[in-house]
């Protein structure tokens, strides 16, 4: 007891410190509630730690991507992480901030726009407001992560501007605009459309985004046969993709918890710990599943799609992570397992190369996830299904139509030459591994 | 017998592997090698400073056939090898006065098939 009353007044010297709690000189103002300023200041202290935790997951992704990809193609796999989220941060900044969250002055429920920029105004200090700042880097890091899944469907084969170009119009236009559909109070969230953190409004659209891209760029060199039948091109570091997806595993925990965007009051408590512990569940659920699955089928148990499948109850968990039980949680997540070594054999039938499971893992699961939400979470089945296809369309239109333009101007894809030698020297020459003695095709 | 040995651009292994399957030659070694020639170096930018690579990377293929593939093995090589620039590299033929085959003890023709 005595530990505690030290912690705390050591936690309020603290907060005084930081000119949080009004100190002895303001005291006069008897109006400021003490109790409100520390929920203020709790929820925003929760929200920017969970935006911190998202941010986190570029580092996951940028991984997983590198690792499952060429040894020749690292240094362009992972500045094209670093770019998406550098640029998309500038223009989500400008623009897809007020696109997605237009407020009071939207005109439709289709599209909406705020304003240019950030507000510095400081809301009342209550409980549950946000400062506009933390909720501005709470969203860009979510805009982010729905702009990096491409990058791992690209892999090996598009141009470096393309990709920058891609990465600005997704950040500052698609993804805002669906976004604003269902979280910035749009024709979807009328209708009644639910997802809670974003399994449709981020990784739906992330996961279509890719698909798009793989098949208007078409597979890598030597990954099918003029049969049709597949060849491997394996990655070139399990490590670093296993670290990857270990730290997107903790990243989700920012992405699902932090979608609360509130913890203090006994209720916010209670259910952002049930949406973690779902998250958890799901996770485990989705790469036991995907490894009982692809040891059946392909008679060994594959790492990579223990890892996929790992992702894919994440993915899954994440429209419904508030509105399910535990156990449901664990079927979500075993479903996802399942879909993801399912759709990446299907890719594989239509002859689509997706070098890092993007589509089954955000795409397929982003889905599952909306439909999910249907089943176990109480929410309308048909708005769920509507909006499991309304964004994923959106997301695959828009970008099918990109892509193609960048394709007949001429920028999609480099050369053959340039392909075979890796693009970390045809488009960077700039080499990850100087030094090594690495075999760039096999 | 002959033992051909051949420095081929990195990038072009895939479509000399593909020639030589097609001539129905399967038994090869591949080694990553480091080498000069007539194709002199690059340059990389590191961190805004040029750096000078002038060993460059290249495939070195070791094949050992018998006589009467030695011509279609370097047709294969040429086949998959040759872009007309230069820097694709050399085929050399050394004679091979002797083959064993671990596994069965035999030696000379019937080892290297």
């Amino acid at each position: 007891m005595k530990i505690f009353a030290k912690t705390l007044g050591l936690l309020s010297c603290g907060l005084l410190a930081a000119g949080i709690l009004p100190g002895p000189p303001l005291l006069a103002a008897e109006s400021v509630d003490a109790g409100a300023v520390n929920a203020y200041a709790i929820d925003n202290m929760f929200l920017f730690i969970a935006a911190v935790l998202v941010l986190f997951m570029q580092a996951g992704f940028a991984m997983v991507e590198s690792g499952l990809n060429s040894a020749k193609n690292t240094v362009n796999v992972l500045f094209k992480n670093m770019m998406d989220l550098s640029l998309g941060v500038i223009l989500f900044y400008f623009i897809g901030y007020g696109l997605m969250y237009p407020g009071d002055a939207f005109t439709g429920g289709w599209f909406g726009f705020g304003d240019f920029g950030v507000s510095m105004d400081a809301p009342e200090a209550v409980g549950g407001n946000l400062h506009p700042a933390v909720d501005f880097l709470f969203q860009v890091a979510f805009a982010a992560t729905a702009a990096t899944i491409v990058s791992g469907a690209v892999a090996g084969r598009m141009k470096f501007q393309a990709y920058l170009i891609y990465s600005a119009v997704i950040t500052a236009l698609i993804y805002p605009i669906s976004g604003f559909w269902k979280w910035g109070g749009g024709w979807l969230n009328e209708l009644g459309f639910y997802d809670f953190a974003g399994s449709l409004v981020v990784h739906g659209l992330g996961g279509f985004a890719g698909l798009a891209a793989a098949i208007v760029l078409g597979p890598r060199i030597g990954r099918f046969n003029p049969d049709g039948s597949p060849n491997a091109l394996p990655g070139h570091n399990l490590a670093m993709s296993t670290l990857g997806v270990f730290i997107l595993l903790i990243g989700w925990f920012g992405f699902n918890p932090g979608s609360q965007l509130a913890i203090a009051g006994a209720d916010n408590t209670s259910i952002v710990m049930i949406i973690a512990t779902n998250t958890m569940l799901a996770a485990a659920a989705g790469a036991v599943f995907a490894m009982i699955f692809a040891w059946i089928f392909f008679k060994k148990p594959d790492l990579t799609m223990a890892l996929n499948g790992l992702l894919g109850g994440l993915v899954g968990i994440t429209a419904n992570c508030d509105s399910v039980t535990f156990n449901e949680a664990l079927i979500i997540g075993a479903v996802a397992g399942v879909l993801v070594v399912a759709g990446i054999k299907l890719l594989d039938m239509f002859k689509i190369d997706d070098p890092v499971g993007a589509w089954p893992v955000h795409g397929l699961n982003g889905v599952w996830g909306g439909i999910a939400t249907g089943i176990f979470g109480g929410h309308p089945i048909v708005a769920q299904i509507i909006g499991s296809i309304a964004i994923p369309l959106w997301g695959f239109a828009t970008m099918f139509a990109l892509f193609l333009i960048l394709k007949a101007a001429g920028i999609l894809r480099v050369s053959r030459d340039d392909e075979m030698k890796g693009l970390d020297i045809s488009e960077h020459e700039e080499e990850a591994y100087h030094g090594f003695q690495i075999f760039s095709n096999q | 017998m002959k033992y051909i040995v051949a420095m081929i651009q990195p990038h072009k292994l895939t479509d000399v592997k593909a020639a030589l399957a097609e001539a129905g030659i399967y038994k090869m070694t591949v080694t990553n090698v480091l080498g000069c020639g007539a194709q002199g170096g690059y340059t990389e930018v590191y961190r805004g400073v040029p750096n000078e690579i002038n060993l460059l990377k290249k495939i070195k293929l070791e094949i050992g056939v018998n006589d009467e593939f030695e011509q279609n093995t370097i047709n294969a090589i040429v086949k998959g090898a040759k872009t007309g620039e230069i820097g694709d590299g050399k085929i050399f033929v050394f004679d091979l006065p002797k083959c064993v085959r671990i596994r069965t003890e035999e030696t000379g023709n019937e080892a290297i098939g």
